[in-house]
């Protein structure tokens, strides 16, 4: 997994505290707003999204671009990059 | 009989347009709203609907809602899913008022019991507000949140919200608010009164009961309090109830449109109703700020009596009032609320609550008028206490 240092999003989705499987609904709702090359931040304290946002990417054919930890260490930060728009 | 039912803070009837509004949503409509299917998000759709219709109630944006099975539970998703959230990063300090619904401060001294918060109940002055200046002296770099209700069941007294918000944005402490009694009462709009979440009741609206709604700013995170799956966004688990979702919504937009109206017509009943305790019985003292209080609230003790007596004999005249909250009533202890603002144990005994609605009517507090002072005076005939309190005052 790559991790990533300071990278820029165009939205976030703030999803920690928030029940398995927000970690999946939540980002596909928000990334049919985003443009393609435009990037979506997750915040997430739930392990579980480390592989399944990976996944989803993959499935999805949208890009995966890596981690980052927040500062105050309370959750996990993962990035995506939209490439193609998701069917409604 | 003439019945006066006047513990409208106790429960409420539904309203006829609420319950005809829910009523397919118990047989017919009955569809999961986390459905994928169409008899699902049909129902995902109606119950976004009625979110609107809260938030639009209290100026808030739709996802600053979530619905809860009462302003009980929203107290402790407020409380204790906002201090657990926050006490890594800040601290285990919390403030509430002394004055607050067992809801909060319960939810407080669970807290305190068991994750070692520290926490801070406010003291209140004779008409129950909260002093900011007080506030600003109880915050500390460990203080998470500070709880602090708008206005009072048990006396009616509304407080300076934004006052008390300025304290606390200025120190970056969010703020929560039990708008349980004031939201249908009064304007509540949570962006001038600055909260960050804002408890509301469904019953106090005339919805039914086992519905009830939180607000949280936009950006907050909160701890679940039940744990489940995607519902509410996945900050309440079980799955929703619909029909009093419904319930909570069309009773929200009825209140929207009635406010103004409602607000004059209950002040004019109160006052009416005051007045005529004031003409007619001696040795009264009237609880809760005399102005800034909520409009169909009239709250007194009278001398010499206990406040259960005084509700058996009323009740038999088809009068319904409380002596307080309906739990602490039951209990026969003497309301911490009184004793909050300082009235002593043996008059706070006689405590009497009225709180009206839309349905009450003046020849309802003529009613009351006619039949509560002869009970006051019959109960205190009764009572040692008076007599040799008048035996003393005759001597003197």
């Amino acid at each position: 997994m790559k991790f990533l240092d300071g990278c820029k999003a165009d939205a976030t989705a703030d999803l920690v505290y928030r029940a398995c499987p927000m970690h999946l609904l939540e980002p596909m709702d928000l990334i049919k707003d985003l443009e393609p090359g435009q990037v979506l931040e997750i915040l997430t304290d739930y392990d579980g999204a480390l592989e399944d946002i990976p996944a989803w990417c993959a499935k999805h054919g949208q890009e995966f671009m890596g981690i980052s930890e927040d500062a105050c260490g309370d959750c996990y930060k993962l990035y995506i990059k939209k490439i193609c728009e998701e069917k409604s | 009989m003439k019945r006066a039912y006047m513990d409208h803070a106790a429960a409420t009837p539904v309203r006829p347009e609420v319950l005809a509004a829910m009523q397919p949503f118990f047989a017919e409509r009955f569809g999961n709203p986390s459905a994928v299917y169409d008899l699902g998000s049909e129902i995902k759709a109606v119950m976004e609907e009625q979110r609107g219709k809260v938030a639009r109630l209290i100026g808030a944006r739709d996802n600053e809602i979530i619905f809860t099975s009462s302003g009980a539970e929203a107290n402790n998703l407020a409380i204790k899913g906002m201090a657990l959230a926050t006490f890594l990063k800040r601290g285990k300090h919390l403030i509430v008022s002394g004055i607050e619904h067992h809801s909060v401060l319960n939810s407080a001294r669970f807290l305190e019991k068991f994750f070692d918060f520290e926490v801070t109940f406010l003291p209140v002055d004779r008409y129950g507000r909260v002093d900011p200046e007080r506030l600003k002296k109880a915050l500390t770099p460990a203080t998470v949140m500070v709880s602090i209700g708008h206005g009072s069941n048990e006396i009616g007294t509304l407080q300076d919200i934004p006052e008390l918000v300025a304290v606390c944005r200025a120190a970056g402490i969010p703020f929560h608010t039990d708008a349980v009694a004031t939201v249908g009462q009064v304007p509540v709009d949570v962006t001038e009164l600055g909260v960050d979440l804002l408890t509301i009741s469904g019953p106090a609206l005339g919805a039914p009961k086992g519905i009830g709604a939180l607000y949280f700013r936009n950006k907050l995170r909160l701890v679940p309090q039940l744990n489940g799956g995607i519902q509410e966004s996945g900050r309440r688990g079980g799955t929703e109830n619909i029909p009093g979702i419904v319930g909570l919504g069309t009773a929200a937009e009825l209140a929207g449109q009635e406010l103004d109206e409602k607000a004059v017509y209950l002040a004019k009943l109160r006052d009416r109703l005051v007045a005529g305790v004031q003409e007619n019985i001696p040795k009264v003292f009237f609880t809760g700020h005399p102005e800034k209080r909520l409009p169909g609230h009239a709250s007194f003790c009278f001398e010499g009596i206990e406040g259960e007596a005084l509700i058996f004999l009323l009740s038999s005249q088809g009068i319904y009032a409380n002596t307080g909250s309906a739990c602490a009533s039951k209990a026969l202890k003497t309301s911490p609320v009184l004793g909050a603002i300082g009235i002593k144990p043996e008059v706070a005994q006689g405590s009497m609550v009225f709180t009206l609605s839309r349905d009450n009517r003046e020849d309802e507090v003529r009613h009351v008028l006619e039949h509560l002072p002869p009970a006051v005076e019959r109960l205190r005939s009764f009572s040692p206490v008076w007599r040799k309190k008048m035996a003393e005052a005759a001597g003197a």
